[in-house]
């Protein structure tokens, strides 16, 4: 084999402003040849590795070495063998397609027939050719990623620095920049292509799993997932209305390490490999046990020693809200129109009381718009929508009264306290006096937030500024959640504790709706409204929607395949009508 | 309503003092722009050299020049004997003005008949030039009466400048700097706000609460009028104080106009924010609306000097109309009546204003 492209020696790296390392004590290779995972959640420290790698960052202490040169003396040569795409789209927005290539190609110093070679074999290998006119701030996420790919790819590298390429990328540009950069690989080239999403992490030839600056594992992919090979099962046939009960129940079991609902079914990871029969863990009848191979998540939750248990002290506190049989929440042919655009079409749907409804979709779908006249900010060219059985049109204001909600960026006041957050929240809930305070106390005992009421909430750890923003959605005790794709990119133990907190108060009568394009956000929903091009092409269960797009070549669809089946019959039928 | 919008002004008062850089951004450039404002601008006419040509050589025509030499204004006096020299002198810009004593001078003064003395003045420093013909006519003014025993006897032609007897530009500047660094601030804590939540990404999570767009406004114009009014009464004090700029109006004219004003600010801010979706974007904004607003102002130049479209245009700037309202109210006690009458504009302009904010923030919000 040859050496190494990368080389990490003893890597340990701090910020000025922190104690705590970004990086601690990290060893690891890059080989040519190979696509390496650098895969952890978010604030694990890999855009900090990254960043090192490219002689960005010098090293605290230890050694990196990149193509044979030290970053911390050889940076110039370095920078020459390199390609590296940023996260934060490296490119210029007021640039067209072109324009950035020639940018590019200027500074890496690339001209005449190697220039027009390079532009011919990266226009056509990212299938951007039709578009080089076109703005590159008017590009799909998609197809900015690729952008973004040939710009790193001007000079051919011996190191390609991928930071998240995947990040808001729908799961279809998903699949064909991984195939872009699968086909580049080769000998002579050694690729680094960073994520937050776990399941990406198995499609690497090798993988480096971060969490909290350390390296928790580093190797091929299937050598981690060995580790809980023969403890990952399913648990299928259970009554639907004792779902999410029975996982609460499991994930306290002493025989689990650690559960998931995966649509209909539970995924668990067990304690031990020893067999483990449906009576041991008291499932319902009809219940059953199914062995399902594991994944890099099940082995990254079992070196995580298991997740936070299945208590939800939120949701056990939460006064259980009457079902009168109506649905809460209800859309009835929404349609937006801007101008010429329609962005949204004819949406129609009605969440029951108590139930998770997702609206899944590729960005730019219509799902933020949909949202955004759901809560009243937006007038619907035609349509009605409902909340809690007040009409937007009228009560806006008196029907976002009656919501909470939660993004996926935290979107609180970073300079604020944790209790002036609470109290901003709850004041503008409408909480006021002992009431208010009371509120403010108790979420500060449920999510444990009383270490750090005086703290600014900008400077939490991420575990607790998710713990915060659902503190604030819930002060007012609503009716019903808004979540915008709530968990992606967070740890999966955070994860896990805040589906734990949504299971619960889903028992207790809370109705949920889920805007996401994360696949493993859509699993936790009862129905799903899949979103394309401003309308709905399909509606279901995650099972049903699974099972409408099973083959004999595929028969056991995972919820992206189908996503990606039926965005693309949905977009054949439109063309065939067009 | 109100306990809504209450929790929102606590909020926004918090966001915009708690960041270090916004704090940073409110307090010290309009404390170094007080400091500066009032030692480096200068406004009076000082050092300036006067060219002479005295074809006279009498007796009253030395008193003259002796007078005009010994005041602050000349620093320098320069004899010329020709016309010629007299141009030279001020197309090469060697001095400001020159003064033609005829030779009769003298005589016509014994004599007790009216005396002329032609005063040419660089006509391209319009600014200087008229205060230094106000200051010669000063002079020459006062040797008049003098000569005529404070009888006015001969048509003299007093130009005396009033509320600031001695010219002093501290106290012009300082009153005007209430008006302007008010509008500063309130320019910058309602440009970054709207913006800030974008940026931030708050923005969402404040528009689907209860609140309704136009509390989200209220909320930050509230802010905003404390902000600003507190830096205002900051400035005023060390006007009062500090430098001892007489305060002869009433405080509580002086505020109630200060609100409407600010408000007619406040609108324009919270447009540019609504505009805006960086602060940075903000902050230019900001500036864009600054400059021209104070330069129509008549804070450095008179308005009367501008061509007519302009001074048209004037009409719409809210510190026109504050700047005469705050150095009336500071200097020579401006009764409610003429602060009513300079209040109404402004009155207008804020209902404008945040009207557009208004209608722009909602636009933008789809």
């Amino acid at each position: 084999m040859t050496s190494a492209a990368v080389s990490v020696v003893q890597l340990t790296h701090f910020f000025d402003h922190s104690e705590l390392p970004a990086l601690d004590g990290i060893d690891a290779e890059i080989r040519a040849g190979r696509i390496t995972g650098l895969v952890g959640p978010d604030g694990a420290g890999k855009t900090t590795l990254m960043r090192l790698m490219a002689s960005l960052l010098v090293p605290s202490q230890g050694k990196v070495t990149t193509c044979g040169f030290d970053t911390r003396c050889d940076p110039g040569p370095i920078r020459e063998r390199i390609g590296y795409m940023p996260q934060r789209f490296g490119l210029y927005e007021d640039l067209s397609v072109i324009e950035n290539l020639r940018l590019y190609a200027d500074l890496r110093a690339v001209f005449g027939r190697q220039r027009e070679e390079a532009f011919e074999r990266l226009l056509a290998f990212t299938d951007l050719k039709n578009f080089t006119s076109r703005l590159a701030g008017r590009l799909s996420g998609g197809m900015k990623q690729k952008l973004g790919l040939a710009c790193a790819l001007i000079r051919r590298p011996q190191v390609l620095l991928l930071d998240e390429p995947s990040v808001g990328v729908d799961p279809i540009s998903r699949r064909e920049l991984w195939r872009m950069v699968r086909e580049l690989v080769d000998e002579e080239m050694a690729v680094v292509w960073s994520t937050a999403y776990l399941d990406e992490a198995e499609q690497c030839d090798e993988a480096l799993l971060l969490n909290s600056g350390k390296l928790l594992f580093s190797g091929a992919p299937g050598a981690l997932t060995q580790r809980v090979s023969g403890r990952v099962a399913q648990v299928r046939g259970l009554p639907e209305n004792v779902k999410r009960l029975t996982l609460a129940r499991l994930l306290n079991h002493p025989r689990v390490l650690d559960g998931i609902v995966q649509g209909a079914a539970l995924r668990l990871l067990l304690r031990d490999v020893s067999d483990v029969e449906v009576a041991q863990l008291d499932l319902p009848d009809g219940a059953e046990l199914i062995p399902v191979s594991p994944n890099f998540e099940d082995a990254f939750m079992d070196i995580l020693g298991g997740g936070p248990g299945g208590k939800s002290e939120l949701a056990e506190r939460y006064d259980s809200l009457a079902d009168d049989g109506k649905p809460v929440v209800v859309a009835q042919g929404l349609t937006k129109r801007f101008g010429g655009f329609t962005a949204v079409h004819d949406n129609s749907f009605s969440i029951r009381r108590g139930e998770i409804f997702g609206l899944l979709g590729p960005n730019g779908a219509g799902k933020s718009t949909t949202f955004k006249m759901m809560c009243g900010l937006l007038k619907p060219t035609e349509g009605i929508g409902k909340v809690a059985g007040i009409d937007l049109r009228h009560a806006a204001s008196k029907a976002r009264n009656r919501l909470g909600y939660m993004a996926q960026k935290f979107s609180l006041y970073g300079d604020l306290s944790v209790r002036e957050n609470l109290r901003f929240f709850s004041g503008v809930y409408g909480l006021r006096g002992a009431e208010q305070r009371k509120a403010i106390e108790q979420m500060i005992e449920v999510f444990e937030l009383g270490a750090y009421v005086t703290a600014r909430a900008g400077e939490l750890p991420l575990g607790f500024k998710q713990r915060l923003s659902l503190a604030c959605a819930m002060m007012h005790k609503p009716d019903v959640l808004f979540l915008d794709e709530p968990t992606s990119g967070v740890d999966p133990e955070t994860r896990r504790e805040f589906w734990n907190h949504i299971n619960g108060l889903v028992q207790k009568g809370v109705t949920i709706l889920v805007t996401t394009h994360f696949m493993d956000e859509a699993e936790y929903c009862d129905r799903i409204g899949l979103i394309y091009s401003g309308e709905k092409i399909a509606e279901g269960t995650p099972e049903e929607l699974k099972q409408r797009v099973a083959s004999d070549e595929n028969p056991d669809p995972t919820l992206e395949d189908a996503f990606i089946s039926l965005v693309r019959a949905s977009h054949v039928e439109r063309s065939l009508v067009a | 309503m109100l306990p809504r919008l209450c929790s929102l002004i606590v909020k926004e008062l918090l966001a915009a003092l708690k960041d270090p850089k916004a704090r940073f951004l409110l307090i010290m450039p309009p404390l170094i722009q007080t400091l500066l404002f009032a030692f480096a601008v200068t406004l009076e006419v000082n050092n300036m050299t006067l060219a002479v040509q005295n074809l006279d050589g009498g007796k009253w025509s030395y008193e003259l020049i002796q007078r005009l030499s010994a005041s602050r204004t000349f620093t320098n006096v320069i004899a010329v004997e020709s016309e010629e020299q007299i141009m030279r002198a001020l197309d090469e810009q060697l001095a400001i003005a020159a003064l033609s004593i005829p030779q009769d001078f003298s005589r016509a003064i014994e004599a007790g008949i009216p005396a002329d003395v032609q005063l040419l003045l660089d006509g391209r420093k319009t600014n200087t030039a008229q205060i230094v013909a106000g200051y010669t006519e000063q002079i020459v003014g006062a040797l008049q009466q003098e000569l005529s025993g404070g009888e006015q006897g001969n048509v003299v032609l007093i130009e005396r400048n009033w509320f600031n007897p001695n010219l002093n530009y501290k106290w012009f500047t300082l009153p005007s700097l209430v008006a302007i660094l008010s509008t500063l601030i309130a320019l910058l804590v309602t440009a970054m706000s709207v913006a800030r939540e974008r940026e931030v990404g708050t923005f969402e999570q404040l528009l689907v609460s209860p609140l309704r767009p136009v509390e989200i406004l209220l909320g930050k114009a509230a802010a905003a009028l404390l902000i600003a009014t507190l830096e205002a009464t900051g400035i005023i004090l060390i006007a009062v104080y500090g430098f001892r700029i007489p305060f002869e109006g009433s405080p509580l004219l002086l505020y109630s106009s200060m609100i409407v004003f600010l408000l007619s600010i406040i609108g324009v801010g919270l447009f540019i924010s609504s505009l805006s979706m960086t602060q940075q974007q903000g902050i230019l904004g900001a500036f864009t609306f600054m400059v021209p607003a104070v330069i129509l102002s008549g804070f450095a130049t008179p308005i009367e000097n501008m061509p007519e479209w302009l001074q048209f245009i004037t009409l719409g700037d809210p510190l026109r109309w504050f700047l005469v309202i705050v150095r009336g109210i500071f200097l020579k006690g401006m009764p409610a009546a003429d602060v009513a009458a300079n209040t109404w504009p402004l009155a207008i302009i804020a209902v404008i204003t945040l009207s557009a904010a208004d209608i722009l923030f909602r636009k933008r919000m789809e």
